[in-house]
């Protein structure tokens, strides 16, 4: 098992390596270079060259590359093209508030969301498996912004609970201050997760409830809370960690919506204007600090079903 | 060969009164549940819009309808059946123009996601171990990211045009197609009906087209609906990030942003008469200014929720093989 | 533990089932009778067996004893009365506290029963210790006196492995223990052997039936097995569509059977391998023989310097005369069907050849003509997964016609139905699809595909093992007769000997990839055996009430526990279970081909000709 586990860990450190390439690529070789944008309207031949030099971008491509990748692993992640201000201090403004809203969203949607996925696999075909089941279905095709307009219309302009955008962030706002404050990105982040998380939650669950052990468990008169609780999901939980990480993987493409939406600032709106202003420096990092994330994500679902496999648990 | 029938008969004389039991019901038909019918109504009603928008849309889709008046968030009237939107236009018509736009794109780049997914797929789980192992690889490297990141980075690099958003979303999903594609195939290849074709000494063509086609179809049109609905909500979410269609030209996804400044302050012109005659509150004023926001995203909700309902239906026929997670 | 006996007859039965209805409700509303008028009853003490083939209900009628519909069906009429109570009444309440306690169930599979992730002691102790019939300390140790009665290696500590760390037959063994633990009065034993191999399902058949008698519990035994029935059973009921054709007492029904239908499942049970069995010689011809393998090593995936990393099949040599039907037979696993694929060029053999008329074949399919490929033809065990779903009859048995002979259109059609009815399907169902098939229609439109491309050579690979006793027997005779009409010759692989010896000219006896011994079928049927040989006839059950008892005590029975076969082990793979090993030698050298004075029969084996018959008729 170990052997396995470390073997997946060494190709989820290649794999951050290939999207490292895939970034840079993405953001140097093609047309239009920093030099370029950075210098927009007053470029001449002449100052655009120095101007390169001075970025070290007259340097081949595989030089830049690996200077790159030795600054940001030493923590030196470059200036922003657009505002001329370190990297650093961008993302230190910004990156609480994505993180404590990813946390919380995480915190109260994640249990919710497999209680309610497990209920509704205890009671298939019942009204509440069907009402569960619908919405589900509903929300995962459904548009992310669609889910927030809907929050917003009921919570802000009907009950005028809190207004349609956050204004401010997290500093020096308690849990409870954080909760009332970004209450409708994270509500609307919860549903965008509860969607898909229960549904696979459910599938997980109904997969092992169907198999012939379980029937034997019936067959041996075991009580209904044994058979789920020692039997069932006993052999579910490898399934549901791996569920639970593919949906906060998920979460980022929810979260760059939710952020923009809203019109809070955190790192996925600081992304958009990197792209919309080109800022590749701000691109490069974000797009890596998000991959990693999402890779780690992966990583662990991976990780959780070989655990998960009891084969692998207590090898012969 | 001619004594056979005379031979049966001496066989068949202890098999008529005990037949052999069948052990499962033969295959039902394809038919579509009541809510899979719902589904085709609106896939049919919105693929219609698209198709014909120019020609039944009220106004164009940068015609205002008020000319003379300001009128931002005007709520529905005779003149303007869903109200206007930030820019005093007609929502009614830019939803029409936008239909053709959003379903244009996101077919567009499934058919080439499908184009490039299959093909590649399929090349992979036919040909020996290397190939496969590097297609796979490089495929495995691009799904390793998130694909709403995978978009920002190569719009950063490249701009947004139409021709950018189909190549990038059929580019982005082709990788997910083609991981689909290529499992399928191996699961079919390795059945023993293509086995006893391989036997039987068929070309490899022949094997594609007569063994692994027919029994792969079902499977991946119903995947084909799925891929679609990412995709609608890939491209809308790029233009509802200010990365997708650009305005002035009407998409449903830009219209959502555009007209986000609805959902908080609207101005008294939109709702002159907030009570009507008889003094109770006009309805309309309510609901009425959030058209702008609310039509937009209700026309990409009920298409993609309208596709997966069918997809349910023929998933589930096609013996769910694909995870809608993937 | 019984209550007040309600019903008329007698303290002494344990389940009484009047007049049983269960039916399946359909997707529109209308019902399906899965089974009806049921009546039996199960005195203590005794054995009742269900029989009949699939969809006959025997499994559907067995689980009603606990009060279990699988899901989809319900019980619609009649009564079940276990100790005098009738479960049908029962809540879910009522319903667990007699599973496990009163009733115990044993499903066909143990792997799939087990649950992977608990350890074997808590799975085998659960019902009791939950019902209240044990302590934990107490069920634990009746659960080791189990482990030691039913023969299990290493009873003290077997409690706390996992299900996957122990064999299939173990795990059949293992789940009769975690049925009697709770001291039930009667058990539900659904096909318990019938996934297993014969040498391992003789041990299990051995377990169950020494344990049911000490335990002195009642049992249903569902099985389809008529020679295993026979073995273990009182009484029987045959079951056909859902309904008794005939009951009675074992002796009754296997002796002289009453019904027809329980005729006709008597004349299909495979007869006992004998030598006065095997089939007239066939005529020897001076063409030589129609296919030759020779020196054939094969395996799956390929090391650097081209020797395969997983070696199944070692120095294989076997020759298929014009007209011969060349039975090969061993266990799962041994390698069989890689021969046979080895042979259509599917897998290219590492080292050796494969003659065809005398000629060498190229190793794949790709490099060989289409008039070799023509000449060869394979047929597959499961004919559900062999015939693709998407194509029609027609369109099956039509294709070798257009690749091998270019016949087209009509004449293509008119041959499909010539060929439909050489293997006795009627020419109209050319426009069915596979899955409007039955099981056997199945496997004879695989065969009329293999006839349309006039073979010379038809490679069987276990085309009875999927079908009814009943089914495999007529397509057996099919096989048989087509021979004798169209002088094709098959490799009939097997891992049922008494099928093989049936119908073979020749046999070659395969063990862990290679072949332990090669003959014609009188030969191998009679001393001097190879020792493996020996145990796989022993072990065949015969029709015959006692049987078990008789072998029960025999040295080769001893011999069938069955451990992981080894295949890269060195010196003889069988010496593990070997009754004659020599420590020293068999375990040491690979053990020399000893060929009898024909020339036919070979021996791998360390002992000589007359030692082996020396210790095998002496017992």
């Amino acid at each position: 098992m170990w052997s396995m586990i470390l073997r997946r860990i060494g190709i989820g450190i290649v794999t951050m390596f290939a999207v490292s390439v895939i970034i840079f690529c993405g953001t140097r070789i093609l047309p239009g270079d920093a030099a370029q944008i950075r210098l927009g309207q007053e470029a001449t031949e002449t100052n655009l060259a120095a101007f390169r030099k001075e970025l070290g971008l007259d340097r081949p491509a595989h030089v830049q590359y690996f200077s790159w990748v030795k600054d940001t692993l030493s923590g030196d992640l470059g200036v922003s093209l657009a505002s001329d201000v370190p990297v650093t201090d961008l993302i230190r403004d910004r990156y609480k508030n994505t993180l404590y809203v990813s946390a919380v969203t995480a915190v109260i949607g994640v249990p919710l969301s497999v209680l309610l996925g497990i209920l509704a696999a205890m009671f298939p075909g019942g009204i509440y498996d069907r009402v569960v089941t619908f919405i589900s279905v509903t929300l995962v095709s459904a548009p992310e912004f669609f889910l927030a307009t809907l929050l917003v219309l009921i919570f802000a302009f009907y009950f005028n609970f809190t207004s349609a955008v956050v204004v401010g962030g997290v500093e020096g706002k308690t849990f409870l201050e954080i909760l009332r404050h970004f209450f409708l990105p994270i509500m609307a982040l919860c549903m965008i997760i509860a969607a898909q998380l229960i549904r696979m939650t459910r599938a997980a669950v109904l997969n092992v409830m169907s198999s012939p052990y379980v029937e034997m468990a019936i067959l041996k008169g075991v009580p209904r809370k044994r058979i789920i609780m020692r039997h069932a999901l006993f052999n579910a939980i490898g399934p549901i960690v791996n569920v639970i990480a593919l949906n906060l993987a998920y979460l980022i493409s929810g979260v760059v919506i939710i952020e923009v939406f809203f019109a809070y600032s955190g790192l996925a709106t600081l992304m958009v204007q990197g792209v919309q202003t080109r800022d590749y420096n701000l691109i490069q990092v974000l797009g890596m600090l998000f991959c990693c994330v999402y890779i780690i994500l992966m990583l662990i679902a991976d990780i959780a079903s070989i655990v998960s496999n009891p084969r692998l648990r207590h090898p012969r | 060969m001619s004594d056979s029938t005379k031979t049966a008969t001496d066989v068949a004389d202890d098999e008529i009164d005990f037949q052999e039991l069948y052990d499962a019901a033969p295959r039902q038909k394809f038919r579509f549940s009541w809510t899979g019918w719902i589904g085709v109504i609106v896939v049919t009603f919105w693929f219609l819009i698209a198709i014909l928008g120019p020609f039944i849309a009220p106004y164009g889709e940068n015609d205002l309808p008020y000319p003379d008046a300001y009128s931002e968030f005007q709520v529905p009237t005779a003149k303007a059946l869903l109200g206007t939107d930030v820019d005093d236009r007609d929502i009614l018509s830019r939803i029409i123009y936008g239909a053709g736009r959003t379903i244009g794109i996101s077919l567009a780049a499934t058919i080439l996601a499908y184009l490039v997914g299959v093909s590649l797929g399929v090349t992979a789980a036919v040909s020996g171990r290397w190939i496969d192992m590097g297609l796979s690889r490089v495929n495995d490297a691009f799904l390793s990211l998130p694909t709403i990141m995978l978009g920002l980075v190569v719009i950063a690099a490249v701009g947004s045009s139409l021709t950018v958003l189909i190549f990038t979303a059929g580019l982005i999903y082709a990788t997910i197609v083609f991981r689909i594609s290529r499992a399928l195939a191996m699961d079919i290849m390795v059945q023993d009906y293509v086995e006893a074709a391989r036997a039987r000494g068929e070309g490899l063509w022949w094997i594609i087209r007569k063994e692994i086609w027919p029994n792969a179809a079902m499977p991946m049109i119903s995947d084909f609906g799925l891929r679609l609905i990412y995709v609608i909500l890939f491209v809308a979410g790029l233009s509802f990030l200010g990365l997708g269609v650009q305005p002035p030209a009407a998409d449903w996804g830009n219209m959502v942003r555009e007209n986000l400044g609805a959902l908080q302050h609207v101005p008294y012109e939109a709702c002159p008469y907030p009570k009507n005659a008889a003094g109770e509150d006009n309805w309309l004023c309510g609901i009425g200014t959030k058209f702008a926001v609310l039509a937009p995203a209700l026309a990409i909700s009920t298409l993609t929720v309208s596709i997966n309902l069918i997809v349910d239906d023929l998933s589930s026929y096609a013996g769910g093989k694909l995870t809608k997670g993937m | 533990m019984s209550e007040a006996a309600k019903n008329p007859d007698t303290d002494n039965v344990i389940l009484d089932v009047r007049n049983l209805r269960i039916i399946a409700r359909r997707e529109d509303g209308s019902t399906l009778n899965i089974v009806e008028e049921i009546d039996f009853t199960v005195k203590r003490g005794e054995v009742i067996a269900l029989i009949g083939e699939s969809g006959s209900g025997k499994t559907t009628i067995s689980l009603a004893a606990l009060g279990y519909a699988k899901p989809g069906l319900e019980f619609a009429d009649g009564e079940v009365f276990l100790n005098g109570r009738d479960v049908l009444d029962l809540d879910r309440h009522g319903l667990r506290n007699l599973r496990g306690r009163e009733v115990a169930y044993l499903a066909q599979s143990a792997a799939a029963t087990f649950n992977p992730s608990i350890t074997i002691g808590e799975q085998v102790t659960e019902s009791a210790v939950l019902h209240g019939i044990k302590t934990q300390e107490e069920a634990t140790k009746k659960a080791i006196e189990l482990y030691h009665a039913l023969e299990l290696p290493d009873p003290e500590q077997l409690g706390s492995r996992y299900p996957h760390q122990v064999s299939g037959g173990q795990l059949q063994r293992l789940m009769a223990a975690m049925a009697l633990c709770g001291d039930p009065d009667l058990l539900v034993l659904d096909e318990p052997t019938t996934a297993l191999d014969v040498t391992t399902q003789i041990e299990v058949l051995k377990a169950f039936k020494t344990v049911i008698r000490e335990q002195g519990a009642a049992a249903i035994y569902v099985t389809h097995d008529l020679a295993v029935v026979a073995q273990v059973a009182d009484h029987i009921v045959v079951l056909y569509d859902g309904k008794i054709q005939e009951a009675g007492t074992t002796d009754q029904i296997v002796n002289s059977p009453g019904h027809d239908y329980t005729r006709r499942l008597m004349s299909a049970v495979r007869p006992t391998p004998s030598s006065d069995l095997a089939s007239a010689k066939q005529e020897e011809t001076d063409a030589g023989p129609a296919m030759e393998v020779k020196d054939v090593t094969a395996g799956y995936g390929r090391n650097l310097d081209g020797s395969p990393k997983v070696t199944v099949l070692r120095d294989i040599n076997v020759k298929i005369e014009r007209g011969h039907v060349v039975g090969v037979i061993g266990e799962s696993g041994c390698g069989k069907s890689t021969l046979a694929r080895v042979m259509a060029g599917l897998l290219p053999a590492s080292q050796g050849d494969v003659l065809l008329d005398g000629e060498s074949l190229p190793k794949t399919v790709r490099e060989r003509s289409r008039d070799q490929l023509r000449r060869v033809q394979f047929i597959f065990q499961m004919a559900d997964t062999a015939l693709n779903p998407r194509h029609n009859i027609r369109e099956i048995v039509g294709r070798p016609l257009e690749f091998y002979r270019g016949i087209r259109g009509r004449e293509r059609t008119d041959k499909v139905a010539e060929l439909l009815q050489m293997v006795d399907l009627e020419p109209d169902m050319m426009s069915r699809l596979p899955s409007e098939l039955s099981g056997g229609q199945k496997q004879r439109v695989a065969l009329a595909r293999a006839l349309a491309a006039d073979a010379e050579v038809l490679l069987c690979d276990e085309v009875t093992s999927a079908l009814d006793t009943i089914v495999g027997a007529a397509v057996i005779k099919l096989l048989r007769r087509l021979r004798d009409k169209l002088g094709v010759s098959y490799v009939f692989i097997s891992h049922d000997l008494s099928t093989v010896a049936s119908f073979a000219d020749e046999v070659v006896v395969l063990y862990a990839g290679r072949v332990v011994e090669q003959g014609p079928v009188k030969e191998i049927l009679s001393p001097p055996y190879h020792p493996y040989t020996r145990l796989l006839i022993a072990s065949v059950p015969e029709l015959r009430i006692g049987w078990l008892e008789d072998t029960m005590g025999t040295r080769e029975a001893m011999a069938g526990i069955a451990g992981a076969v080894d295949l890269n082990a060195p010196g003889c793979p069988f010496s593990e279970r070997c009754p004659l090993a020599i420590p020293g030698t068999c375990d040491v050298e690979v053990p020399p081909n000893r060929v009898d004075e024909s020339g036919e029969h070979i021996i791998a084996c360390h002992i000589e000709f007359s030692g082996l018959e020396r210790e095998q008729t002496a017992v």
